[in-house]
């Protein structure tokens, strides 16, 4: 571990995979620019790979001052051990306060490694960040603006706020799409600093064999938030709407039947008996009149909002919120309402 | 899972239990009256990717030979699983259980652990179901390996084979699949997907349905012995054991001294992590509002779904 540092930078890792970004550090970026200026301090991302210096900037558009390249040929392939020694080398090196992780696949393995050789804390799978002051119920010492690492627990039936007094860096990976993603904006400038790391033979423990990934589907069944829209919608130049709201949102973008037949959208994107069964936290029903059929496939979700025209719509029957009005008019409201939470 | 040469050298392995409230059945018993759960109340399982660890060890064992040792940190109770191992095959099961241990976070839990695997000694696997249900971190299997100073392989779908002391695993990395090698010992957690695990077998259930560890019998000697002196209870419990253990059916128990644990690393002053707040999830079904369709009526919509937590 290392001694509180409350002039630390705050970090995300950027998980790349064949040189290429997803979302989850993009978001983290947004993230990790809220929490460092709220603690007066610089965002940094960890950027390790092989020949991956080209995406120092799209970190940088997306919030982070700083960017720690580590371009070794030896890391062309994510393995834990010679990516966790990455990550301890430079947490040793530079002493940030808080580092942040997708709760990835990838990051989920990775993380934990590096807190144990660490030995600091780690927060898996949070759905919310904060910073607070807190005070020690044992102790009753105060402890000055602390990460609040949130992340549901016991099968979903609790929310636990977790908070590390003194093992910093504080560390948590955080559920992809629950955090927005930020608007890039290109004209931000920041810093790219090439480190090296030492990876002797010995750290690469792994032989791969082979391989085969595929680009990143619709993941329905994974998404906290579903935005789906419908019949109502009217056409396809118009679902555009729906995507904006899913990104204000961080959410999946979903569809009915009768946005599917009516070309709208594809059907890898339909929810319903006859296509994916979801139960997010959120779904938002966007044009859906809500046939017995569609209602099947998401009447299980935690919360509904259902916006439609027609008062008298069945979706109306399974939702928690509903809106009677005209989408158009309702989803730019809800856009706003979005970006000026908090 | 085969070899092409019948392989004759053994690999032991050591399996990683945990007992856990069942979270994903929340029974109406454990409702309390406001919607939340009491989450005393859930009955206690077999953590379901354990199982599945344990499978994989068996497979392993069936196509090479080699030993199955069952390990389990926990109060008394948790004996449970580990009699579930014994019936499904595990050669020998080992009760991690101390007063100290509780209140552990995932580091402190990895690290007591890795020292009961070090005491055990000899092993070429250590296999850990990827998550329990109870937390969902999938952190103690990486931290081990960590502390064990052994590579990890996480999300193992289907091993492979094994020669010359090198494993070959197909694993699952979300987006679909890689199947990597690596030099003995590892440590390897493995999904849900992985296998379909066994049923107990009859016979040996009839043969260890009786297995008990020391801190079980000492229980049950506090309900049967409740007017004994300490004294009296402590040779009932003794004379207990020494005659399961004449039977083989004593289930082996050690406590952080056995295992040579440093405090400072364990229970609640070893954790870095300290829950702060915890709050219940009311899951009673509540009313339908109608939203007006006006920016004031959304953002009170908006501002609801962020306090109870359904926005991030």
């Amino acid at each position: 571990m290392i001694e509180a540092n409350r002039q630390g930078e705050v970090w995300v890792f950027a998980e790349q995979e064949d040189g290429a970004l997803g979302d989850v550090p993009l978001e983290l970026c947004g993230k990790a620019r809220a929490l460092a200026d709220q603690l007066g301090v610089g965002v940094a991302a960890v950027l390790p790979g092989s020949n991956v210096g080209g995406l120092a900037a799209r970190l940088i558009a997306h919030g982070a001052d700083k960017v720690y390249l580590v371009d070794d040929p030896r890391l062309a392939h994510y393995q834990t051990i010679p990516y966790a020694r990455v990550l301890t080398t430079l947490i040793e090196k530079h002493q940030p306060q808080i580092v942040l992780y997708g709760a990835t696949a990838l990051g989920r393995d990775l993380a934990p490694r590096v807190a144990s050789e660490m030995r600091s804390g780690m927060t898996a799978d949070c759905t919310d960040l904060a910073i607070s002051d807190v005070t020690d119920p044992r102790s009753k010492e105060l402890h000055k603006n602390l990460l609040l690492q949130i992340r549901p627990a016991f099968g979903g039936n609790i929310i636990a706020t977790i908070v590390n007094y003194d093992w910093w860096p504080q560390m948590a990976t955080v559920r992809e799409g629950v955090m927005p993603m930020p608007e890039p904006d290109e004209s931000r400038r920041g810093q790219v600093v090439e480190e090296t790391v030492e990876i002797d033979e010995t750290l690469l423990a792994l032989k791969l064999i082979e391989r085969h990934v595929e680009p990143r589907k619709v993941n329905l069944k994974g998404a906290r938030v579903i935005v789906a829209g419908g019949g109502g919608v009217g056409s396809k130049d118009n679902f555009k709407l729906i995507y904006e709201l899913a990104g204000a949102v961080g959410g999946a973008v979903g569809a009915s039947r009768a946005a599917v037949d009516g070309g709208y959208i594809g059907k890898e994107h339909q929810v319903g008996q006859t296509g994916t069964t979801v139960r997010p936290a959120l779904y938002v029903a966007c044009g859906i009149s809500g046939a017995v059929q569609h209602r099947a496939g998401m009447e299980e979700s935690a919360k509904i909002i259902a916006i439609n025209s027609d008062a008298d719509a069945p979706i109306f029957s399974v939702a928690h919120y509903g809106i009677v009005g005209d989408l158009n008019k309702v989803i730019p409201m809800m856009i706003k309402a979005l970006k000026e939470r908090r | 899972m085969g070899s092409v040469e019948p392989e004759t050298v053994p690999y032991d392995s050591i399996v990683c239990v945990k007992q856990v409230p069942d979270t994903a059945n929340v029974t109406a018993e454990a409702m309390k009256e406001d919607g939340t759960v009491n989450r005393g109340a859930l009955p206690a399982i077999f953590n379901p990717e354990d199982l599945h660890a344990l499978e994989t060890a068996l497979e392993v064992r069936e196509a090479y030979g080699g030993s199955i040792t069952a390990l389990s940190m926990g109060p008394p109770k948790a004996a449970e699983v580990l009699r579930e191992c014994l019936y499904r095959g595990a050669d020998r099961a080992i009760l991690l259980t101390d007063r100290r241990a509780a209140a552990s976070d995932t580091l402190a839990t990895s690290y007591i652990l890795s020292q009961a695997v070090k005491t055990i000694g000899r092993y070429d696997f250590v296999f850990c179901g990827r998550q329990a249900i109870d937390g969902d971190t999938a952190q103690v299997g990486p931290q081990m390996a960590e502390k064990l100073g052994i590579p990890q392989i996480t999300y193992l779908e289907e091993l492979l084979g094994v020669a010359d002391g090198v494993v070959r695993i197909r694993r699952n990395v979300g987006n679909g699949w890689e199947i990597v090698e690596g030099r003995l010992p590892a440590l390897v957690t493995v999904i849900g997907s992985a296998n379909k695990p066994r049923p107990a077998a009859a016979k040996r259930v009839m043969r260890y349905k009786r297995a008990r560890a020391e801190a079980e019998l000492a229980s049950q000697a506090r309900t049967e012995m409740a007017d004994a002196s300490d004294d009296q209870r402590q040779a009932e419990v003794q004379s207990r054991a020494a005659a399961l253990n004449e039977r083989g059916l004593l289930i082996e128990q050690w406590g952080l001294d056995d295992i040579g644990a440093e405090l400072s690393r364990c229970g609640l002053s070893g954790s870095p992590t300290k829950v702060f707040r915890v709050q219940s999830i009311v899951l009673t079904k509540e009313g339908f509002t109608e939203v007006p369709p006006t920016a004031d009526g959304i953002r009170q919509m908006i501002h609801e779904l962020v306090i109870d937590r359904t926005l991030g």
